[in-house]
């Protein structure tokens, strides 16, 4: 409580001060708007929808783009650290890929598949699925082999072995690494929004776009805003609990 | 404790290692492991295989459970060679090997779930019978990392005893603790032992623990390894005899004669 009374107290402080400068009258409205303003924008765009809707299309793009790569990269991971030719062929091209930044895959993806929804799924599953192959390849090699050796004992062999005892044993680089994923997922998205409009849906990347070329600074600020503010909720929802999770079980991280 | 709630051990195995040999190959050297090792373990029999480190005791005991495949030779159980790893053979590891992601009472039920004859209901019977044995009942809930180390080895003793193996392996199971806890894990297992009656065979480098745990002792040498003497402990056995002492003393001596020949064939 006395921790989240902190969080808030700075929150405000950091409010407080913006509001201050932007009213100094030493910037120009157009350049630095008020605290205020940008509120009044947010609250007007949730009225007329436009930032809902907003907030639907490219939450909907993230979220299946996201599940394509992870539902790809993890098994990949794990069959990446288990054999030298998938080593040697998927690995090496997973760690070539993931040195390239994920809006680099955009003018490919129009090409292809036009400018669609399909071109940006493509470009969030490109952003996911090589740093989820790369965290899961990497934890599952420092499982201790004890662990399958102890396992193999105890009947447990092939499938059920690597269920049950590999993936459990390497789920904290696995969770790591959906992290990571996520996060790329989320830049690239928001790189592809603001690099191409795409007329079956306008998301948050487009409206920040658009706050640009009608040189409304509110609108540029405000969307920024709901941009973290989804981060911050999506970290709290997807891993906040698996990360408590790990950490009672393996007792890391405890204070 | 209620003796209707005890499971009824299934009879231990005869062991029978036979001409075992054992080659480490890598690119930069060839180590020759083990080197024509014979040896019978009467069934319910308690064995010790004692030596110094890169004798190829503990390569020894991963090729009884089936781990790792010898170049030469074959190990028998009640007549059946060995060919994988199987429940019957259960081994508990040197450090702890048991699963972070379960707590205590799950660790324990790992070997149980892959049991298909059993009914859940029996399982969990099973798995609180052996935390009783090793006085965990209270902890059953808890993580491994809240355990201390002599705590984690007695899970680790309860998890390879529930899926009722015929055979227990034991890679040094107290080489990492304290020598208090030590003692008193040494006491336990024999008082498990005599309850449970298991073929047993404990790999461990301290002479002491091998005359106070086992019926008889193998005395390896390293370079290759081998099995040099053997020595029968006279029982009913009292830890603080000087007999055992004694025998000690004698195991103790010879492992230096032959740790001495060893370097000055390398010399």
């Amino acid at each position: 409580m006395r921790r989240a009374l902190v969080a808030a107290a700075f929150l405000l402080a950091l409010l407080g001060l913006w509001q201050m400068a932007a009213l100094s009258g030493r910037w120009s409205p157009v350049l630095l708007p008020p605290p205020t303003m940008v509120g009044h924008y947010l609250l007007d765009a949730w009225r007329d929808g436009s930032l809902v809707e907003a907030i639907e299309v490219t939450l909907r793009r993230l979220l299946i783009g996201y599940a394509i790569g992870v539902a790809i990269g993890l098994p990949l991971g794990l069959l990446t650290s288990t054999s030298d030719f998938f080593e040697d062929t998927i690995g090496a091209l997973a760690l070539g890929l993931q040195t390239l930044p994920s809006v680099c895959w955009v003018p490919l993806a129009l090409l292809w598949f036009g400018q669609t929804e399909t071109a940006m799924l493509f470009v969030v599953v490109m952003g996911t699925v090589w740093s989820v192959v790369l965290a899961t390849d990497a934890g599952a090699r420092t499982i201790p082999p004890i662990y399958a050796r102890a396992a193999r004992t105890m009947g447990s062999e092939g499938f059920d072995k690597w269920t049950r005892v590999i993936l459990p044993a390497s789920l904290p680089f696995v969770v790591s690494g959906m992290k990571q994923g996520w996060a790329f997922a989320w830049r690239s998205l928001m790189a592809a929004e603001i690099f191409v409009t795409i007329l079956t849906g306008f998301g948050l990347g487009h409206l920040l776009q658009y706050g640009r070329e009608l040189s409304a600074m509110d609108q540029v600020i405000g969307v920024m805003v709901v941009i973290v503010v989804i981060g911050l909720i999506a970290d709290k929802i997807l891993f906040s609990p698996w990360e408590k999770f790990l950490h009672r079980r393996w007792g890391t991280g405890l204070k | 404790m209620t003796n209707d709630a005890e499971p009824r051990p299934s009879p231990p195995a005869e062991l029978v290692v036979e001409g075992i040999d054992k080659w480490f190959r890598t690119n930069r050297a060839t180590t020759h492991a083990l080197d024509d090792v014979s040896f019978r373990v009467a069934g319910g029999e308690f064995v010790c295989l004692v030596g110094p480190s890169g004798c190829g005791k503990s390569t020894l005991l991963d090729i009884i459970a089936g781990l790792t495949t010898a170049d030469a030779g074959r190990v028998m159980a009640d007549g059946q060679p060995v060919q994988g790893p199987g429940r019957h053979r259960l081994v508990m590891f040197q450090e702890s090997a048991l699963f972070p992601w379960h707590n205590v009472f799950g660790n324990v039920m790992f070997g149980l779930r892959r049991k298909p004859e059993l009914t859940n209901a029996q399982r969990r019977a099973i798995a609180e019978y052996y935390l009783t044995l090793v006085g965990l009942e209270k902890y059953k809930k808890a993580y491994v990392h809240e355990l201390s180390g002599g705590m984690k080895q007695r899970v680790a003793l309860a998890r390879s005893l529930a899926p009722d193996p015929r055979v227990l392996l034991m890679d040094e199971p107290l080489s990492a603790l304290d020598a208090i806890t030590r003692e008193q894990l040494c006491y336990d297992i024999q008082d498990i032992w005599r309850r449970r009656r298991k073929t047993i065979v404990l790999v461990t480098h301290d002479v002491r623990e091998a005359v106070c745990l086992a019926d008889r002792v193998f005395l390896m040498s390293p370079g290759p390894g081998r099995i040099r003497e053997e020595f029968r402990i006279p029982l009913p056995r009292d830890v603080n005899s000087p007999e055992l002492a004694h025998i000690a003393q004698r195991i103790m001596a010879a492992l230096k004669g032959y740790l001495a020949d060893t370097h000055e064939a390398a010399e």
